[in-house]
Formats: C-alpha cells, sequence, structure tokens
C-alpha cells in the first residue's frame, strides 16, 4: 500500500534541511520524486512537521524483572505516542541481558508486543559486575547492537581494556558511563552551593572528565569503537573534542532532562528530578545544548527509566534514580528549538539521522530507500503534561504540570500507522 | 499573627519577624521554666508525638519536657526499634500516626529532606528535629536566642561557626538564621569539611583558627560527626585538636567578649579544650541547653496556635 504526505515541512537531518514538500511511500520505504502517486492513499499534512521516526539509545524495558514498572507493550505504545520508531533498549534488567538466551527471550517479547522497532543492546560484563566480558560474539550473532554495562561502570582497567579489544575484533560497539566511581559513590546531586545547602551527598562535575579521560585513553589503545552515553558537563567537552580531532571512534549522548533542567529543579527533594547523572548546573545546561548544536555531542536520547511510585516516594538519598522520557523527548526537545538554540534538521541529527549510524541502521533518513519510519508532529501546538495520560505504567516524569508545547499527531513504522492522534 | 508557618521544617522558610516572635515568645517562657512552678497550659489537650528515627537524647529530652510544660500529651517513639526494621516506608508509619490525630509531630530523621516528605502527608504541625545534614531549626533558634541575651541583639555580629561544617544540620540552619538577621559569618575548618559552594553562600571562608577567630563576638563550635564519615576527612584526631581545637590561646584572638558555644555533645580535647568548655565566664553551653527548652515550648505554642486557627477555620467552612 501507498501512502502520499502533502503539504508537509519535511525535515531532512541528511541534507540538514527544513523543505516544503511531498513524500511518497510505498512498500514499507521511502520512494524516489517522480514515482507514480496515483494508487497512493493521500495524507495532507497541513503545514506541520513530518520527519524521520527518531532513533533512541538507552531506554529502559523492565522486561524481563519489574514490568509492573514497564513492558514492551506499554513502552512500544509510549515510544509510538511520542514519534520515537526505534527504541534500542538497555541490559540494566533483572537479570541482566548477558546471554544470548535472555536476549532471545527480549527479542521474542518485544516482536509480539511493540508497535515500534525495538533492538536490543547487551551487558559489556557478566552480571554488569564488571569482571568478566560476555560472550559477545554470539550476544552479536543473536542481535545485540551494543555493549553497555549501563549505569556501571568496569572499574578494573585491565578487564575494561580486554572487553574494548575484543569489541573491537567484532567490530562491536561498546557505550559506558562515565563517571569516576570513587568520586561518585552514594552521590545524588551535583556538588555545589544548593547540593550543600540541601544536605545532600554531592558529586563533583570532575568525576565524569576523569572517567571519559580514562577511556579515551583506551579507545586510543585498542582502538575500539566507543560512545559515552551522557556528557553532561562542560568540564567533559575538551576531552571529547580532542578525542575526535585525533581520530578516535569516539560518539557521545545526552539525555534530554540534561539539556532542560538543572540542579535548582529538584526544589524541597522531589524525587522525579533524581535522575543519573544527577541534574547539572545551569552552566553545564547551556553548555550541552551549544555542544549538541555544534555537532560535538553527537546524539540526543531520552534515557527513559520506568520507576514506580514506591521507589519514588522515599527520602530523597533512598529513592530510585530515572525519569520515563519516551513521550515527552519530543516536546521537551522542541524547547531548545523554540529557545533558537537550535534549529530542526540539526535537531533531528541528535534525534534519528546519528544514532541511526552509530548503529549501522539505514533509518534517520527521508532519502529514497530509506526505511518509512517516520513522525508526522505540529511543532507550536501546545499542551499541559498531565503524567497520568502517559502511556508508560510508570509516571515519573520530571515536566508533570508543565506546559509543553509540540504535539506528534501521527507515527508510522515501515509504512504502517502505528500511532493517531 | 506574626508567625505564620504550619510546620517548623528548617529556618530557610522563615521571615526575619517570625524568628523575632518565637524568640520573644521564649523569651518569657525562660521565665516561666526559672520559676517555682513550671506550667502553662498552651497545649492542654494536644498530642504530641516524638518520633526519633535516629538516637537523641538530649533534643529527644528538650522537646519532652517542652511538652509537658505546657500541658500536651507527649508520646516518645523510639522508631529504630520499630516498623520501619520490619520493611514500613516512611509515608506508611506517617499515615499510620496521622491515623491517631496528633497535633504535634516532633521528627529526628538520618536522611536529609525526609521530615520535608512527612510533612507533606500528614495533617498536623511537623517540627524538624534534625533531618540529616539538612536542617536543625530549633537548634538554631536556641542559639539565637542564647546570643541575643548575651549580646542583645542579632545584628552586626562577627559569628564564627568553627569545625565540621560538611557534616553538620546545625551549621547549615545556624547560617541561614543568622544570615536573614543581619550577621557576618564566618566559617572556620580544614577545607575537607567545608561543603563545596559555601563561599556562594554569603560568608567568609577561613582554614586558619586565628586568622577566622580574629575580632568575633560569638564562637560556635561544631561536633566531629565521626559517625557521619566514610572515612579519611581528617588526618587524626589529635592533630585536628591541634589546629582547630579551640583553646585558650587560638580564643585570645576573638573579641575579649566572646562568648563560646556547642550544640553538644561535646568531643572534649577533639573540638573544644574541657577547662574552657567549663569557664561560665566564657562558655554559654549550658545556657543553650537551657534556653532550647524555652525555644521549643515557643516554636510549639507557635504552630498549635495556627493549628487550632485552621481547624476552626476548616469548621466553619
Amino acid at each position: 500500500m501507498s501512502l502520499l504526505f502533502t503539504n508537509a515541512r519535511l525535515i531532512d537531518p541528511e541534507r540538514g534541511e527544513l523543505r516544503e514538500g511531498d513524500l511518497l511511500v510505498s512498500g514499507g520505504v521511502i520512494q524516489p520524486d517522480g514515482t507514480d502517486r496515483k494508487a497512493a492513499a493521500v495524507i495532507n499534512c497541513a503545514g506541520m512537521c513530518l520527519a524521520p521516526g527518531i532513533v533512541d539509545i538507552g531506554v529502559k524495558v523492565s522486561e524481563p524483572g519489574e514490568r509492573h514498572k514497564e513492558s514492551f507493550r506499554s513502552a512500544g505504545r509510549a515510544a509510538a505516542a511520542g514519534g520515537i520508531t526505534t527504541m534500542v533498549t538497555r541490559p540494566d534488567t533483572d537479570p541482566p541481558i548477558d546471554t544470548p538466551e535472555v536476549l532471545e527471550f527480549v527479542t521474542r517479547r518485544a516482536r509480539a508486543d511493540s508497535p515500534v522497532r525495538v533492538l536490543h543492546m547487551a551487558a559489556l560484563t557478566k552480571g554488569r559486575a564488571g569482571r568478566e566480558m560476555t560472550e559477545i560474539g554470539f550476544l552479536r550473532d543473536a542481535g545485540a547492537v551494543a555493549f553497555t554495562d549501563c549505569d556501571r561502570v568496569v572499574e578494573d582497567t585491565k578487564v575494561f581494556a580486554r572487553a574494548l579489544t575484543y569489541a573491537r575484533s567484532l567490530g562491536a560497539l561498546v557505550i559506558a558511563h562515565p563517571q569516576d566511581p570513587g568520586l561518585s559513590r552514594g552521590a545524588c546531586t551535583t556538588s555545589g552551593k544548593f547540593a550543600s545547602l540541601r544536605g545532600l551527598p554531592a558529586v563533583t562535575p570532575m568525576a565524569e572528565r576523569m572517567a571519559l579521560d580514562r577511556d579515551m585513553a583506551l579507545v586510543e589503545m585498542t582502538g575500539a569503537r566507543y560512545h559515552a552515553d551522557q556528557i553532561t558537563t562542560a568540564r567533559s567537552l575538551p576531552a571529547l573534542e580532542r578525542a575526535k580531532r585525533n581520530g578516535l571512534d569516539v560518539t557521545a549522548g545526552v539525555g534530554i532532562h540534561h539539556l532542560t533542567l538543572n540542579e535548582l529543579d529538584v526544589g524541597d527533594y522531589r524525587t522525579f528530578f533524581k535522575i543519573k547523572p544527577p541534574l547539572r548546573s545551569e552552566d553545564d545546561r547551556k553548555a550541552m545544548v551549544a555542544a549538541l548544536a555544534s555537532g560535538l555531542i553527537d546524539v540526543l536520547c531520552s534515557m527513559h527509566t520506568p520507576q514506580d511510585e514506591e521507589s519514588k516516594r522515599l527520602p530523597f538519598e533512598e529513592a530510585a534514580s530515572g525519569a520515563v522520557g519516551l513521550q515527552t523527548l519530543l516536546p521537551a526537545a522542541m524547547r531548545l528549538v523554540h529557545s533558537g538554540d537550535i534549529d530542526l534538521p540539526t535537531l533531528w541529527r541528535a534525534l534519528s539521522l546519528n544514532p541511526a549510524r552509530r548503529l549501522g541502521l539505514p533509518a534517520g533518513r527521508l532519502s529514497p530507500g530509506a526505511p518509512a519510519d517516520l513522525v508526522l508532529f505540529d511543532p507550536d501546538a501546545p499542551f499541559l503534561l498531565d503524567r497520568f495520560t502517559l502511556a508508560s505504567k510508570s509516571k515519573n516524569t520530571p515536566f508533570d504540570g508543565q506546559r509543553m508545547e509540540g504535539q506528534v499527531t501521527g507515527t508510522w513504522v515501515a509504512g504502517e500507522r502505528v500511532f493517531t492522534r | 499573627m506574626t508567625f505564620r508557618a504550619r510546620h517548623l521544617l528548617g529556618i530557610e522558610h522563615l521571615h526575619p519577624v517570625e524568628i523575632t516572635t518565637v524568640l520573644d515568645l521564649a523569651d518569657s517562657y525562660v521565665d516561666l521554666n526559672r520559676g517555682a512552678r513550671k506550667h502553662g497550659d498552651a497545649l492542654a489537650g494536644l498530642t504530641q508525638i516524638n518520633m526519633f528515627f535516629e538516637n537523641s537524647t538530649r533534643t529527644q529530652a528538650s522537646f519532652e519536657l517542652a511538652g509537658k510544660r505546657l500541658g500536651a500529651d507527649v508520646m516518645n517513639m523510639s522508631m529504630q526499634a520499630s516498623s520501619i526494621k520490619k520493611g514500613e516506608t516512611l509515608i506508611d508509619t506517617a499515615m499510620t500516626l496521622n491515623a491517631m490525630h496528633p497535633d504535634l509531630l516532633v521528627v529526628r530523621h538520618p536522611q536529609s529532606g525526609a521530615v520535608n516528605l512527612l510533612a507533606e502527608k500528614v495533617n498536623c504541625a511537623v517540627l524538624n528535629a534534625g533531618d540529616g545534614r539538612h536542617e536543625h531549626p530549633t537548634q538554631a533558634l536556641l542559639d539565637a536566642l542564647t546570643i541575643r541575651r548575651a549580646k542583645g541583639r542579632l545584628h552586626r555580629l562577627t559569628v564564627a561557626i568553627c569545625g565540621d561544617i560538611a557534616h553538620s544540620r546545625v551549621a547549615r540552619s545556624n547560617i541561614l538564621l543568622l544570615g536573614k538577621m543581619e550577621s557576618r559569618i564566618r566559617l572556620i575548618g580544614p577545607p575537607t569539611l567545608i561543603p563545596a559552594g559555601a563561599q556562594d553562600w554569603g560568608v567568609e571562608v577561613f582554614d586558619d583558627m586565628k586568622a577566622g577567630l580574629e575580632g568575633a563576638d560569638v564562637v560556635m563550635m561544631l561536633r566531629l560527626q565521626k559517625e557521619r564519615m566514610d572515612g579519611g576527612f581528617i588526618p587524626s584526631e589529635r592533630e585536628y585538636y591541634h589546629r582547630f581545637g579551640l583553646d585558650a590561646e587560638k580564643l585570645a584572638h576573638a573579641r575579649e567578649d566572646a562568648i563560646v558555644m556547642h550544640p553538644g555533645p561535646m568531643n572534649r580535647g577533639v573540638e573544644i579544650d574541657g577547662t574552657l568548655a567549663d569557664d561560665i565566664n566564657r562558655s554559654v553551653i549550658q545556657e543553650q541547653v537551657e534556653m532550647g527548652v524555652a525555644v521549643r515550648m515557643a516554636a510549639m505554642d507557635l504552630l498549635a496556635r495556627n493549628l487550632v486557627a485552621d481547624n476552626a477555620a476548616g469548621v466553619m467552612a
């Protein structure tokens, strides 16, 4: 079946342009201009934005282990409603995804239940314990697109160096969370005036830089393909810039919350604002936005981390970290567009094209032959976010009750409509 | 009404006028407490529950005595030994207690912010008796009353707060209170015990005790909180005492009439010389304890008045 999107503002991150036009889709892929359009069903976009669907690296779906927090069905629906057409899931489940058997289980679950594409990452070390590498070869053959211990740092440099070396021989991508384990132990805020007044244990932003420096040295040594999951402090940026300039195969991501919120949002111990790494200063936030706009930071993701009410209704130090983000990533990112910090094609490079390229996927483009994974949205439509309207099983969003702009009206995966507003 | 707060969770949200109101009322309770018959009836018929999730002898006794002297029915609950150990969450514990209709809930908890969380879930007035490293408002109020009675004012004084600032909720509440009352604050301690960002609090920071004490009107010593330290903040207690322990020689750099304070319990020979602590010409440590009862009576009295007024308004509405 063919679809013709007419009267659209097309966001083309590959060509870096925003243009008015039509887009023809057939056989699940985008068709070249000039193809016969007669048989196509027409969707009038009425001047709204049509863009490649978001590729979100680092989504936590709580299967297996904590299905009451999130399942593939609920996460998939939330993703579709948020314009995300590919979820790349994290292996920090219980048990962790560290064997081909567990990977096979989640692959099957995702295929049965999720309306959007799901790819899986696997753990880099067994049990994410940082001692022995997982069966990287088998896991890759079974479909793992990247290897990561998520928020756990492989402290033993020898273990990490070996894993990087082994991964390199297979061309596998390693994703790491740069955070010096000693300095960050027990911390739940960023050190500074605010954290000290609140009496909360805090970590210096330097802890991120130190760990990134270590990782860059190991990448230089091993030649591995490396992606830093979240770079959140200004102090890390020169180290990242230097590594890229020296030709290391390095990319970096940032979560949407670090671009739109800062440490002061925690206020009187609001645990929905407790995330990992902790929210940073306003100076750091601005530096991250600038780094995203300049392309130094490659990938913008939701860092979707569902937590139930019980794990958040605790004193701040004891409360669980993380925030849901599948449905709020797009409207929150639109804040950066509306503030004039970034334009739509550049934003979409970070949301869609760059993550797809890093994982070797054909998505993220509007070129002929690219998969027809698309999101149609009104960038200016205002709404008041009510967390209980979210499709996720968990409702832990820091944006509850906030005014947002940018509403998804339709999402397509391989030309099939998976969401209608 | 010049005291509008519903809870006393910290100094942060108090207005200077509210602080003065508490201190003025506390002054009158000092007189009551010094009389032969120490009974008022401001809290008659009200129920006060002291919930201590962390060990305390002095603060709990002070709150208990304050409540009893004003006629409240006081119950002490040592939460360390209770349902928390059985896995009940803080919120559940709060809801259970709330169902018993207390009027005043006095809470101490080892986690910063825990008392704020609890206050959101109950109908009664909540008094923070110390939460983690965050605040200890009644301690700051009793310190302020002690200073005001000794110096006649709270503004334009130079107050040196010395020692383990990083782990101290007493320091945070005192810095907030003295700042609101427009005194000049100095923090003195080894840099490992000065919290990050302290220089942005509108205070001066010193790591040389003698320089920091120069010309001070008030010298406030803090207890070295060994139980909150996970290793390696200071090289040894003897080196700490040598550099930051208060003795007569270091005190000579402060003003001649400077008073010496300590929130207790003291580590004699670690942060303060024992003889100096007992010197009735310099040390007001015993008076601080006395002021503690009066300030807590005043705070609970004022909160109870607001509570009764709120309830009356609720009945009429």
